[in-house]
């Protein structure tokens, strides 16, 4: 009994995957206490290159303050097509964002980059507050931005 | 109706105005400082790309360039893992400091626009510039109403203290307030879309770059263009990146800059709406104009006064509002009164004829002129009681009725105007009803009358003259209400003038001690007084009588003790009363303010005239003026041996310049001269000062303020001047008893 079980999850699990060659990707952003206002923040994906390739997440309403996420405004172009319906509020100081996407598997474990570029209004923009490789093996792992970000982790 | 409205914005908003107010006037100081530390003398020479060069050699992982408003030059960078923001010396090439913006500048920044709550918060802030806006202009238009036009808007101010400090502030900021206002709301109004956003053209990524080798920061032409001044923002490419560009912002526009060739691409300048945008911005933060920041927020820091003396003046108002009892209603009334007063005081008088009309068996409505009935199908008789408001116009509530009296049902009518003779336009609205019902055909009850300075005795003969009009036996005896009364004892009294057959008191009363205790009193007046100034009244009631006597305060409450200057007449219920008290005695008495007959604001000379105890307001001015303001004051008496009143006091102001000039002559020695006699011989004197701007204040008995301003008359002739006018410009009073 109890190996069917495991036998019916492993299979339903292969099967799902294999339908979809998707999966479910959770982003969480820490920021610091900076102090400041309400952080814009920009997370997408690049090539090993550094070239921009996907837009993931804009946080922050006004289109109008996005050429300060400047890394990110350079790759999509600040083309509405590229953010559309993946945009939400700004991030306060000393808050987490959660953001829950179904991605490509062929984005994980091949060179590519997941990065976020932060500004806040009266401080400095950060190109690249966070720039880390998109692996199986990072799963989990806290990185440290050298902006507002205090800990960037993905899990899936 | 503007007034109304006016209280009404204004006791709404007065906690979001002041806030807004508050953390405007506090941020208004960032733009100031910023510029003191900022070096920006002698950079308009240096191009962007020296500018660079300088910061290459200190920062080799800069990443961005700012500039900001006020010209400090802002340096981001990345060393190793850390990043930074330093301050940076343009001229010197060196570092000032670690950037960072302020937390508390933050804190009130996000209290001013938004009240820490967010998108409702930012609405609110929107409203209450509005609503500044609203006030300011509506407060505006009230001053130059007031005044008698916006010509006038600057003429010296009338009124008691609270209605003085409102207006003078209010007139010096009105053009910081409407400014800081209406940016306010234009970016407020901007934010929430009712303005459309300005589109932001962003220049195009170029397609792809030249590719070479990136070349040396400082040696890029386009960089090399442009000077600091122009600068605001450059962004540096990826280092490793050949395929990245320089992105830059300066004043005129943005664009791209490649990094081998140093050429301009895709430059976009502003849009005209951008622009004007970001001017409405500078104008409302003064970033960039610190100079125009500190005067908006400094004009700022006054809303609070402002508030506060308008709640005051509300609150007043509203105090001596006056309620009619056993009002009938339209429909029933055989009798209807209409009042058009502006303090209320005219309302007292109503309700004495209301109550007498009533209590004789008619069935009274009592209404204000603005808010009449079109139907009155009982009434015989109506009495309109009005006052006159400044220059001649409808007091505040009846401002609409000459306007709506079509529609009013002609009614046997009686006028009585309300006023005080020493203002030129004495009733004239009053004459101007009257004028506009018999120009209608009207019928006539009685003819118009006047009741000059609230007088009781004038009043009740005009009741007569109903009483035998319509048959009914009235007696209107109205007491004007007075405020409770504060016990006062004498302290002091000095003598003068019995030789003369003018006995003379000068007393100074304190209040009794039993007045000083109490927690209250502790902390509201320490010496138990009520509030008054030099020149305000204080009515006495002499035991047994109930109708009070007025007499001048020669002082401030300030002064710890009310002062009166008495001559005893043989008659004179008050003053014989007065004339024997000695020290320890108590009076019974209050105040009744006088704000029209005091000093004007500013540093116009002021001549004072006055004889016998006229004096006493004029003793109080002088000894208040501790900014030693040229005062010129001439005073008649009959001997100097006996009736020289102050004598010891006015030599000691003429040494300290308190006093400029005293002029002292005497009816019954040597020349035998009196105040106009002098004031005539000092004609030219005289004429001179009044082309200075000379106010002049007249206080004693009417023939004489007649005489003096008979003389006046001849002096300002040559002037192109007369009396009325000195009047209207608040520049000629008259205290006159």
């Amino acid at each position: 009994m109890k190996h069917f079980a495991m036998i019916l999850c492993l299979l339903s699990s292969t099967l799902l995957s294999a339908q979809t060659n998707a999966r479910e990707v959770t982003f969480t952003t820490e920021l610091k206490s900076y102090g400041g206002d309400g952080a814009y923040l920009a997370l997408y994906l690049t090539n090993a290159e550094g070239q921009y390739q996907k837009t993931l997440w804009v946080a922050g309403q006004k289109s109008k303050y996005y050429k300060h996420l400047s890394g990110w405004a350079r790759g999509s172009g600040l083309k509405t097509s590229e953010y559309d319906g993946l945009s939400g509020a700004s991030v306060t100081s000393g808050k987490t964002l959660k953001v829950t996407l179904d991605l490509a598997d062929t984005y994980i474990d091949s060179g590519f980059q997941l990065r976020v570029d932060s500004a806040v209004e009266d401080m400095r923009d950060n190109r690249n507050d966070v720039v880390v490789p998109f692996t199986s093996e990072g799963i989990d792992t806290p990185t440290s931005g050298r902006g507002y970000v205090k800990a960037f982790t993905y899990s899936f | 109706m503007l007034r109304k409205f006016h209280s009404l914005f204004g006791l709404t908003s007065t906690l979001l105005v002041v806030l807004l107010s508050i953390t405007g006037a506090v941020l208004s100081i960032n733009p100031f400082l910023e510029r003191s530390q900022a070096k920006v003398a002698g950079t308009s020479s240096i191009s962007v790309a020296e500018l660079t060069g300088k910061i290459a050699s200190r920062y080799p992982g800069a990443e961005q360039i700012q500039r900001n408003p006020s010209g400090s030059i802002i340096v981001y960078f990345t060393d190793g893992d850390q990043t930074g923001a330093d301050l940076f010396n343009p001229i010197a090439g060196t570092t000032i400091g670690a950037y960072s913006t302020s937390q508390f500048s933050v804190w009130v920044k996000n209290l001013h626009r938004s009240y820490f709550l967010d998108t409702p918060g930012r609405a609110g802030a929107g409203i209450a510039a509005f609503l500044m806006l609203v006030l300011t202009i509506s407060g505006a238009f009230m001053l130059a109403n007031r005044l008698g036009g916006w010509r006038q808007i600057f003429r010296p101010i009338q009124g008691p203290t609270q209605q003085r400090l409102h207006s003078q502030v209010g007139r010096w900021v009105l053009l910081g307030l409407i400014l800081s206002a209406s940016t306010g709301l234009y970016m407020s109004a901007v934010t929430f879309g009712f303005i459309p956003e300005y589109q932001s053209a962003e220049p195009a990524f170029p397609e792809n770059t030249n590719g070479g080798k990136p070349a040396s920061i400082e040696t890029l032409s386009a960089l090399q263009a442009i000077p600091i001044t122009e600068l605001r923002e450059l962004i540096y490419p990826y280092p490793g990146d050949p395929s990245a560009f320089y992105s830059i912002t300066t004043d005129q526009g943005s664009g791209f800059i490649d990094q081998s060739t140093g050429q301009l691409l895709s430059y976009q300048p502003y849009s005209s709406s951008q622009k004007l945008y970001e001017l409405i911005y500078m104008l409302h933060t003064g970033e960039g104009l610190w100079w125009l920041g500190l005067l908006l927020g400094l004009s700022s820091l006054s809303v609070p006064l402002i508030a506060w003396s308008g709640i005051q003046i509300w609150w007043r108002r509203k105090q001596s509002a006056i309620t009619i009892n056993n009002n009938s209603a339209p429909r029933l009334a055989d009798t209807v009164i209409m009042v058009g007063s502006e303090s209320n005081s005219t309302w007292g008088f109503a309700k004495t004829l209301h109550e007498a009309l009533t209590s004789a068996g008619y069935r009274v409505n009592t209404t204000s002129m603005n808010s009449f009935a079109t139907h009155y199908p009982e009434a015989k008789h109506l009495f309109i009681l009005t006052s006159t408001y400044g220059d001649g116009d409808a007091p505040a509530s009846a401002s609409r009725f000459l306007a709506n009296l079509e529609k009013l049902p002609k009614l046997p009518v009686a006028v009585l105007g309300f006023g005080d003779r020493q203002f030129p336009e004495f009733c004239r609205f009053a004459k101007d009803v009257e004028a506009a019902l018999s120009a209608r055909g009207w019928p006539q009850l009685l003819p118009l009358d006047t009741i000059n300075r609230q007088s009781p005795q004038e009043f009740s003969r005009w009741g007569e003259a109903v009483s035998s009009v319509i048959n009914t036996e009235l007696t209107l005896t109205h007491t004007p209400t007075h405020p409770a009364t504060t016990t006062l004892a004498l302290i002091e009294r000095v003598d003068y003038g019995v030789e003369v057959e003018a006995p003379t008191s000068v007393m100074r009363f304190n209040a009794p001690q039993s007045n000083r205790e109490g927690l209250l009193s502790h902390f509201n007046r320490h010496n138990g007084l009520p509030r008054f100034e030099a020149g305000d009244l204080v009515g006495v009631l002499a035991s047994g009588s109930s109708a009070p006597r007025f007499y001048s305060l020669a002082s401030a409450s300030k002064d710890d003790m009310l002062e009166i200057c008495v001559r005893h007449h043989p008659n004179g219920l008050c003053s014989s009363f007065l004339h024997a008290l000695s020290a320890g005695d108590t009076i019974e008495a209050f105040i009744q303010p006088n704000p029209s007959f005091r000093p004007a604001s500013g540093k116009a000379p002021i001549v004072l005239i006055g004889a016998g105890t006229g004096i006493g307001p004029l003793i109080g001015f002088i000894r208040h003026n501790k900014a030693h303001r040229p005062i010129h004051l001439y005073w008649g008496g009959r001997c100097p041996q006996s009736d020289f009143l102050y004598e010891p006091e006015l030599k000691s102001y003429l040494a300290d310049k308190r006093l400029t000039k005293l002029n002292a002559v005497f009816s019954r020695v040597g020349e035998r001269s009196y105040v106009q006699n002098k004031i005539a011989e000092d004609g030219k004197e005289l004429r001179q000062l009044i082309e200075e701007d000379a106010q002049i204040l007249v206080c004693g008995g009417r023939n004489m303020a007649n005489s003096v301003s008979a003389a006046f008359t001849e002096i300002i002739a040559p002037l192109d001047l007369d009396i009325a006018t000195l009047k209207t410009q608040g520049r000629y009073r008259e205290d006159v008893y």
